[in-house]
């Protein structure tokens, strides 16, 4: 067959096709965002009717792949890894609900925070819910880890997490498909309260999963992800690597030939019995992991008594950042020749606001409406606004989560920071900021909300945003009174009148809502390309 | 055969319709390809790059070790330089001479491209000028993908398809615009190897 020329993440959306996925639910964040994206383009996924969404959030995406799952047909679920925190209380209960039709969690690390505010570890939260946790080394790896993982979720009724790293998910090479499987048809759970968790049942539920971790571990031996070669030649040392890093490790070697033993590892729980082959049989261990040092720690454990295991926490590998061969050579004492310094010359580019985007000039008002008062008070949020954080707007003083900028702005007014302000985009607005408002509302908080509305989710590529029409009425409806609740139009021209409202809004005593409004100058761009080359189709008709 | 390339630029440049062009020519070759892409925050106006590995063997890793890049393929003179340690000592700059200047600190374009200059390997080539000679500015990006299709490994032929096919939605008049930027790139860098 044909290979694809896909990207890690378009790999995995076109495996989930072929295996006979029904829905997949997703809230955009870079590095996962192209699985969605791939599957609403595709004309096969269109045609098997495959539904293809934006969720409001993570936590409704997993919700709804699990109803999907109870319903008895294959779903999948995409996120961010900081995504899976937001997913967290439905995504360990489904561990305990257990699946019914074929489910998979795709959590997208980010190590090295190359678009992220931390580089956590999903493998953890897997071990976390006693589930399986499938790691590839590569993109045809994902793809084939997609048809097992939707065939053990259904075999072993749980859902599978499939952990990828930004430089898997956002790296194209050829990829073979397997034969397309139907879709399940719809057929209910055959114990009608196995998803109730009410605590009775949950205790029965959860002494379930206990007895699976076994036979997962069984299954990790067995599928081929997880694998020993052995090298008798060279048993001084002996390499775990896993996922991507095995990649890192036999770039190192000519033909790709390791000359260590390797248990190479890519799939959770791993079996003690292939990891104590590995350690019994060689003098020393290394530790690949493009992460946290999850089997590292395990096997070496807090007290460290047993053979010398190297990785992270020896200062081996660098403690944080994401592996690369280089990194990966020197920890083998393989002589890299290094290439020139990077010039004194040569400065850096930070991203930073598109010319002519509608936040530059939301928050030049703002920044001259708070002239008069000291410094640090606005507390921002995660999208493309966040980038006022660098000069020279220099305009915000906070980033931690989604929808944090408005609950932090009401706790630091409840501190005596009065006024305090929170800067928010539309669509992290209704993924995480309406309850946060609610709360402010419900203190009357001195506050000031900018509402910053680009009609889209700007900073993954310009998705659908969730909030689209639809922000003064739900202003209104949470409790914010009218009069209060002010729609700015972010350009020059109105800069005076912008800064006048803001200023009248900073000395309100309760909480005002502005919202900017101007479209995304990437989608408006896009839509009028759009126009212009449908109109040219037109006349060559 | 193995090439290891660094793609360079700023985001919003179009270095990835480089990395296609090339990416698609070596797949008609038969050769196996990885190329890592930036997406997200970094493609807002700041520093991009793509590491883009083409091989008749297996290729193991997505990233191209330190040291080691046969080419670095810049579509902006200073970020040509941003990657010089991931160059071997025997690889080759190809780059635009054409500045895009979105920083306040940027440094003055002579004393860049006396750096570039003072490289061992190195192709410097207007690709404004050529590519609005070939008919539009836009083109620059096929004119520096032409100037460094020499040193590439791959046939002119599947270069010139590559270009054809990316083009094609786009009707006749753009084809032969990018393809006509693409061997005035040629023509340069071959003078100038």
């Amino acid at each position: 067959m044909e290979k694809l020329l896909l990207l890690g993440d378009e790999a995995i959306a076109q495996a989930a096709i072929d295996a006979g996925l029904s829905g997949i639910y997703a809230y955009p964040g870079t590095p996962s965002t192209e699985i969605m994206e791939y599957i609403q383009a595709s004309p096969e996924a269109k045609e098997l009717n495959i539904r293809s969404l934006w969720s409001a959030n993570e936590k409704t995406a997993m919700e709804a792949a699990l109803g999907m799952s109870y319903a008895g047909k294959r779903a999948m679920v995409c996120m961010k890894h900081v995504g899976l925190n937001v997913a967290a209380d439905a995504f360990i209960n489904s561990a305990i609900t257990g699946a019914n039709g074929g489910l998979i969690v795709v959590s997208a690390d980010d190590p090295s925070m190359h678009s992220s505010q931390n580089e956590q570890d999903s493998r953890f939260y897997g071990k976390f819910a006693l589930i399986p946790v499938l790691e590839p080394s590569n993109q045809q790896e994902a793809y084939d880890m997609v048809h097992y993982g939707f065939q053990i979720s259904e075999q072993m009724r749980v859902p599978v997490m499939l952990r990828i790293t930004t430089r898997l998910a956002h790296s194209r090479t050829g990829i073979a498909r397997r034969p397309v499987r139907t879709q399940n048809k719809m057929s209910l759970p055959s114990n009608l309260k196995q998803f109730i968790l009410l605590p009775a049942i949950a205790r029965k539920q959860y002494r379930e999963l206990l007895g699976k971790q076994e036979h997962l571990e069984m299954l990790s031996a067995d599928s081929g992800f997880n694998q020993f070669f052995d090298y008798p030649e060279n048993r001084k040392l002996g390499i775990i690597a896993c996922g991507l890093a095995y990649n890192y490790l036999i770039e190192n070697f000519e033909g790709h030939k390791v000359t260590h033993p390797v248990l190479k590892v890519g799939q959770y729980p791993v079996m003690p019995a292939m990891v104590n082959e590995l350690y019994e049989k060689c003098d020393e261990i290394l530790v690949l992991e493009d992460g946290y040092p999850i089997i590292e720690e395990l096997i070496r454990g807090m007290l460290n008594k047993g053979k010398k295991v190297m990785g992270r926490l020896d200062g081996t590998l660098p403690r944080d950042g994401e592996l690369n061969p280089v990194i990966v050579a020197k920890a083998l004492g393989i002589e890299v020749t290094p290439g020139n310094s990077v010039p004194a010359i040569v400065k850096n580019r930070p991203p930073r606001l598109c010319d002519g985007c509608g936040h530059n000039d939301a928050f030049l008002a703002l920044n001259e409406a708070l002239h008069d008062y000291s410094r640090g008070r606005v507390f921002s949020d995660i999208g493309c606004y966040t980038l006022s954080a660098l000069e020279p707007l220099e305009a915000i003083n906070s980033c931690v989560d989604m929808g944090a900028s408005i609950t932090m702005a009401m706790g630091a007014a409840d501190a005596g920071l009065v006024p305090a302000v929170a800067a928010i985009g539309d669509s992290t607005f209704t993924h995480s900021g309406m309850t946060s408002l609610l709360d402010a509302i419900n203190n009357n908080a001195p506050i000031t909300v900018l509402i910053l509305d680009n009609s889209t989710t700007g900073m993954t590529g310009g998705q659908t945003s969730s909030a689209y029409g639809k922000i003064e009425a739900i202003c209104k409806g949470l409790g914010v009174s009218e009069e209060h609740i002010h729609v700015i139009k972010p350009m020059p021209k109105y800069h005076d009148e912008n800064v006048d409202i803001l200023r009248k809004e900073l000395a309100y005593q309760g909480v005002s809502v502005i919202i900017p409004r101007r479209e995304c100058i990437q989608t408006l761009g896009r839509k009028l390309r759009q126009k212009a080359k449908a109109k040219e189709m037109e006349v060559q008709n | 055969m193995k090439k290891d390339i660094i793609l360079a630029g700023v985001g919003g440049q179009g270095i990835l319709s480089i990395a296609a062009c090339i990416g698609m020519a070596a797949l008609d070759e038969g050769l196996h390809l990885k190329q890592a892409e930036v997406h997200g925050m970094s493609q807002r106006g700041g520093a991009v790059q793509s590491h883009l590995r083409l091989s008749s063997d297996p290729i193991a890793s997505d990233l191209i070790p330190e040291g080691s890049a046969d080419l670095i393929i810049s579509v902006e003179p200073m970020e040509s330089l941003r990657y010089l340690p991931m160059l071997s000592r025997s690889g080759w700059i190809i780059t635009s001479i054409n500045p895009f200047i979105n920083i306040p600190s940027y440094p003055v374009i002579e004393l860049v491209l006396k750096e570039i200059w003072n490289q061992p390997h190195y192709i410097t080539i207007d690709a404004d000028a050529i590519a609005k000679e070939s008919g539009s500015v836009k083109a620059a990006n096929m004119v520096i993908l032409g100037a460094a299709a020499p040193l590439l490994g791959l046939k002119p032929s599947s270069v010139e398809k590559a270009v054809e096919n990316l083009f094609a939605s786009k009707g006749k008049d753009v084809v032969s615009l990018n393809i006509k930027a693409l061997n005035e790139g040629r023509s340069y860098a071959l003078k100038h190897l």
